[in-house]
């Protein structure tokens, strides 16, 4: 895996940074989501993983301008394409909206309007869009329904959500998304209202599309089978901030923060005795007001120690090869001549830079505080790091406790490896 | 389609059985209603009660009463009224019925035009100055008494500013038939119709204003939006269109109340000889053949109505296409 960040072929189509997303709530502002920052390149999927309510749908709403409540403030920078998203005149949302970025939401059940048919309903998104006649758009619905797998797409098009079956409207739903041929097809949990098999097939249908459309996807979800099935890139979410995130494969050998771990250790094991009782996680997330000033999994972590209970909360716990002490990552990052901010999230790369290059260019303490933040109190080591992605350094299940070694995260049954 | 239409006209005709042996029950065989001393009126000899009875056939047993009633009200045609001998019931109602048609369709229209702009335009413009003050209007006429609403426009409009120039061309209470003069017809209904559509363009116009704000809640609307569209399509297109749904439901009871005769105070504050009159004097008059004929007729329009809100429905919503 090469260290060295190749030279990107364009920028990367969505840079993300220190997004926040506040309600307010009795007079005080209440972020919803707090300072995530992420990168998205060209025909890459970026997973976005969390419990609800960690703030991944809010993340994806406010990346599409679709969050109007009264007195919502979204701060930070999301550059698509190198225009800013946050911001931007709802006139221009709404051009971008549909045609560069679309949505296929979680229900397929709600997500269309009942009272017209598919078709008409994927016809007003392409003639909202581009000057074509309705037969034309007619057209490209029916060969959009029929590149997503729908049997006889012309009828289909003609029948009603309530028609179809759950499987088949998420389909027309993506068919939609696609209609335009966005650039950014952003999912939100696009399988948890179907069924096991359906979910596979449509997990198989995203991924082939940025072969066949070039999309990127950003798939939110809450289920880690469906990353390591999935994405290039996962970022894990607690409590609407940013615990950990890197390549899939990486992130899932050896999870850096002990959230990510014990998410990874509850997933039942496909091989081996069957656990007595799935390791859970204790407690439950803090609720956005009682989020605490330090670490937001501090609370039900069982390594928690006192940086970790320091303000202001570390904005990022990286993960992949290099998440290791700053005095350990010297010998380890010669060859990431990385300026921090860039951060193209590519497998082989690191999605936030490497701590050891923030380390460095940045030398604040509060960098090196977030990365003792994930040690193992009773030994007083960093975890150990990430030298390759195949061989997990010595003692790492160890290292974070229940953590159990690399197993396939399968909850749903349908996995085998992470594959990437 | 066809089953259904049967099956629907074959509840129709068991809802109207009902209600004629209900209305039949309610003023003949309730104990101390006893027709008869009604139509002899106050302090008549027994002798006069007993020829009364015989006459009206009030002698014989109650399912003969109330077939010879519905035979002279559906088949023969030949009720006649107790109070004003001779006078034909049902021909008396055919004759108000277009006055009450003309005046519950004009304020109709008017009502349905303006609670949807008065809804459309509140929803749109949630918690803006605009929807407050729409839906205080709205409050306004709800609580506005049709009666009162109907004396005082009669008051501006036909005593106190009728010389003046905005009301002079107001013409005097009463009805005048489309046949005979549309201008005049218009002219004659035009304020019974605003007086009657005021509380309906409150009521409307808040319920669709609830339907529009709840529905932006809805994963749809979510959908449409990210879709890319423009607010108004998505308002009109998406919102309003389902929510006519539930306003079409709201549309037909109230509409079928007022044909069938929910109109009276309008009608009698304008002096308009409709069914919503003819029910009132019935009343006063305890008429009783009058009296069964216009609940008839009421509870005929009522069930008409929903049989073609329920057919609408198919139109307008698919989900109910399939039901059936």
């Amino acid at each position: 895996m090469p260290a060295e960040a190749p030279p990107a072929p364009a920028a990367p189509l969505l840079v993300v940074r220190d997004l926040c997303v506040r309600v307010p709530s009795r007079g005080r502002m209440i972020p919803l989501v707090d300072r995530v920052s992420f990168t998205l390149g060209e025909q890459d999927i970026l997973g976005l993983v969390g419990e609800s309510g960690s703030g991944k749908s809010v993340t994806a709403m406010a990346l599409m301008g679709l969050i109007d409540s009264p007195g919502v403030q979204i701060t930070g920078s999301a550059l698509f394409r190198g225009q800013e998203l946050v911001g931007l005149p709802q006139k221009q949302l709404r051009r971008l909206r549909g045609r560069e970025i679309a949505m296929i939401f979680q229900d397929p059940m709600t997500a269309f309007t009942p009272v017209y048919t598919i078709g008409w309903q994927i016809d007003e998104q392409i003639r909202a869009h581009e000057r074509l006649s309705r037969k034309q758009a007619r057209n490209r619905t029916v060969d959009l329904l029929a590149a997503m797998g729908v049997p006889d797409p012309a009828q289909t098009a003609n029948r009603y959500p309530h028609q179809l079956s759950g499987g088949l409207r998420q389909r027309a739903m993506i068919a939609m998304a696609l209609s335009c041929n966005p650039a950014l097809l952003i999912a939100d949990e696009p399988t948890t209202a179907l069924d096991v098999t359906v979910q596979a097939q449509i997990l198989e249908l995203i991924r082939s599309l940025r072969s066949t459309y070039g999309s990127s996807v950003l798939l939110i979800t809450h289920d880690m089978g469906v990353v390591a099935e999935t994405c290039d890139t996962t970022l894990v979410l607690y409590s609407g901030r940013v615990a950990e995130t890197g390549p899939t494969d990486a992130l899932f050998a050896h999870p850096g923060h002990p959230y990510t771990a014990a998410l990874l250790a509850s997933i039942p094991p496909l091989e081996g005795p069957r656990p007595e009782r799935l390791p859970a996680i204790a407690g439950a997330p803090p609720a956005p007001l009682e989020r605490p000033e330090g670490c937001a999994f501090a609370p039900r972590c069982s390594y928690v120690h006192a940086p970790c209970l320091h303000a202001p909360p570390p904005p990022l716990v990286p993960t992949g090869r290099y998440a290791s002490a700053p005095r350990r990552a010297e010998a380890d990052t010669q060859a990431v001549p990385l300026p921090a901010p860039d951060n193209t999230p590519r497998p082989g790369n690191l999605s936030h830079g490497s701590p050891a290059v923030q380390a460095r260019s940045e030398p604040a303490s509060l960098r090196a505080a977030q990365f003792a933040a994930c040690v193992l109190p009773a030994e007083g080591t960093p975890l150990p790091p990430r030298l390759k992605d195949t061989a997990p350094g010595p003692g790492t299940p160890d290292a974070i406790g229940h953590a159990p070694p690399p197993r396939p995260p399968s909850p749903s049954s349908t996995i085998g490896e992470p594959h990437l | 389609m066809m089953m259904a239409l049967l099956r629907r006209l074959g509840q129709t005709a068991f809802v109207l059985f009902g209600i004629s042996v209900l209305v039949f029950l309610v003023f003949f065989a309730t104990p101390g209603a006893d027709p008869t001393a009604r139509i002899a009126g106050r302090n008549a000899s027994p002798q006069t009660l007993e020829k009364v009875r015989a006459e009206y056939g009030l002698d014989r047993p109650l399912p003969v009463q109330y077939a010879t009633m519905m035979k002279k009200l559906f088949i023969t045609q030949d009720l006649a009224s107790y109070a004003d001998r001779g006078e034909l019931v049902v021909p008396e109602i055919a004759r108000a019925a277009p006055v009450t048609v003309s005046l519950v369709c004009g304020a109709a229209v008017i009502w349905v035009a303006l609670s949807i702009a008065m809804g459309t335009i509140a929803a749109a413009m949630k918690g803006t100055w605009v929807d407050r003050g729409l839906m205080i209007l709205g409050l306004i006429g709800i609580s506005m008494p049709v009666f009162w609403l109907g004396q005082v426009a009669n008051l501006i409009t036909q005593s106190r500013y009728h010389d003046t120039w905005l009301f002079s061309w107001v013409p005097g209470l009463g009805y005048v038939p489309l046949t005979e003069n549309p201008w005049g017809w218009f002219k004659a209904l035009v304020i019974p119709w605003c007086v009657l559509a005021v509380m309906f363009i409150g009521i409307y116009s808040r319920v669709l204003r609830a339907d529009l704000v709840a529905l932006s809640g809805e994963d749809f609307m979510r959908t449409a939006r990210a879709k890319g569209l423009s607010p108004s399509r998505i308002l009109l297109r998406h919102g309003l269109r389902t929510s006519l749904i539930t306003f079409v439901s709201l549309f037909g009871l109230d509409f079928a109340q007022l044909v069938g005769g929910g109109a009276l105070l309008t009608e009698v504050v304008f002096g308009l000889p409709g069914v919503g009159r003819l029910t009132y004097q019935a009343l006063t008059n305890l008429d009783l053949p009058l009296i069964m004929a216009t609940v008839m007729y009421s509870a005929v329009f009522v069930v008409l109505a929903n049989a073609v809100v329920d057919i609408l429905y198919l139109f307008l919503d698919p989900r109910v296409r399939d039901a059936r």
